[in-house]
């Protein structure tokens, strides 16, 4: 332990770096927005009656978390030519983070839907709604309240996992980093610099998504709101078993 | 093809290694670290939180390479093997403390004060009453935690351990064929994961049958 210089150094490959930042947020803007609504269909077809489909769509869900993000980046990246697609490194590093977003979002918003009562739906049906209406407008919103906050920490874990498409040279943070590293040899500096550079958006991330989480998940009732909801109640009670 | 599932499924020792052991490690760690969230210096709980954060919030990629590359120009070289066990380490005991806290404040504030009122001393208390509570509000986790560390184990390959992604890589080089590689190593993450699974689905079953209550 040497030389210490890097401890303050590093700033100065934070503008070297910037660029891969745009390719990482863009990166993880497409895969998020393609596989959520991926994996809302993955959500219905798994909650599907259709043997087939709940089934099709069980496996697609369990490979999307089961399988580590660098396989399926190999598997689409090196794997794929072999059935004569040959993708660019950037469209292989979407579709292999659309695909594992999809898996993981597809639980998220299973939870949520699952989580609005099963009354909701049949009151929409009674109201003789259109299943498309009674998505839209009831059951979605409802259950929205639930999904948001783990969607957006998952948003934040697919944004740190742009950083392994470096492996199939996607030009996104740590291929920048990689490249002055190997040129300038100064890589503590450099690998602080791209360290720093994930914090300035998981920490604001991780900030947002406990934010979400106390005031959009399950909201308990106060417990003077419940103490005052018995006290109604009671006396019909009592007074229906008297 | 016999060979070549033989020599990609060889991988599975470092990938076992890297997982069990980092497991092992985060497990043990994530106690004192645990202490530390629960202080009542709030300076403490503050150094908690941002080495949660920062631990957290980097990619471990990134870790791995300020391991290997970054630490190896400083002058002190570690091997493959002892960077990523290192790294992997740490990250599974941030994630373990975080866990950990969770679980506790799982547990009833009464159940502390009906200790105390019992005149059971701290030691006891932890051993016999929040214990076993908190083993068993965690334990689900800790398995998930153990599926994700075996996740990210794969990217151990990075620096040069021979794990499953590794041996695929090097397969792959020679023919070309990396669906099927791939493929192979993807499908042994699976079948991993599965005994991790059921053995944390019954681990939880047997503590929650001895200690049973509402």
């Amino acid at each position: 332990m040497s030389d210490f210089s890097w401890l303050y150094d590093w700033p100065q490959f934070i503008p070297d770096l910037l660029p891969g930042l745009g390719v990482a947020i863009m990166l993880t803007l497409f895969s998020c927005l393609g596989g959520y609504i991926l994996g809302f269909f993955l959500a219905l077809g798994v909650e599907s009656h259709l043997k087939i489909l709940h089934y099709a769509a069980l496996v697609i869900v369990e490979l999307g978390r089961g399988v580590p993000i660098l396989v399926l980046l190999f598997l689409v990246y090196q794997g794929l030519p072999q059935l004569g697609m040959m993708l660019d490194p950037n469209p292989a590093a979407l579709a292999a983070l659309m695909f594992s977003a999809a898996g993981y979002s597809s639980e998220m918003i299973r939870a949520g839907l699952n989580s609005v009562a099963a009354g909701q739906a049949e009151a929409a049906n009674s109201l003789s709604m259109s299943p498309a209406d009674t998505y839209r407008f009831i059951i979605i919103p409802q259950a929205a309240r639930i999904s948001i906050p783990p969607l957006v920490n998952l948003t934040i874990i697919i944004f740190q996992a742009t950083s392994l498409a470096t492996v199939i040279t996607v030009p996104e943070i740590m291929q920048h980093a990689g490249v002055i590293g190997a040129a300038t040899f100064e890589y503590m500096s450099v690998y602080t610099a791209a360290a720093v550079l994930y914090l300035c958006i998981t920490i604001p991330g991780a900030v947002l998504s406990g934010y979400l989480e106390k005031t959009m998940g399950q909201k308990k009732r106060s417990k003077r709101k419940a103490v005052k909801a018995l006290l109604s109640k009671s006396p019909t009670q009592s007074a229906t078993v008297a | 093809m016999g060979e070549i599932i033989a020599y990609i499924a060889m991988g599975t020792g470092w990938t076992a290694v890297m997982t069990f052991g980092s497991a092992a490690i985060g497990i043990v760690l994530g106690l004192p670290m645990l202490a530390l969230a629960q202080s009542r210096f709030s300076v403490l709980r503050g150094i908690y939180h941002a080495i949660v954060h920062v631990v957290r919030g980097v990619p471990t990629i990134v870790w791995l390479f300020i391991a290997f590359f970054g630490v190896g120009q400083l002058g002190l070289t570690l091997s493959p093997v002892a960077a990523s066990l290192l790294v992997l380490s740490i990250i599974a005991a941030a994630y373990m403390a975080e866990i950990y806290r969770g679980g506790i404040q799982a547990v009833p504030a009464g159940q502390w004060e009906a200790a105390n009122a019992l005149n059971l001393d701290r030691f006891s208390t932890l051993r016999f009453i929040i214990g076993p509570q908190l083993f068993r509000a965690v334990s689900p986790s800790v398995a998930t935690q153990i599926i994700g560390l075996l996740k990210d184990s794969a990217l151990v390959s990075t620096i040069g351990v021979a794990d499953l992604v590794f041996r695929a890589g090097i397969m792959t080089q020679y023919n070309a064929h990396g669906l099927y590689m791939f493929g192979i190593a993807g499908l042994i993450y699976l079948a991993l994961s599965l005994p991790i699974a059921a053995f944390s689905r019954s681990i939880h079953a047997h503590i929650t049958r001895r200690y049973a209550l509402a």
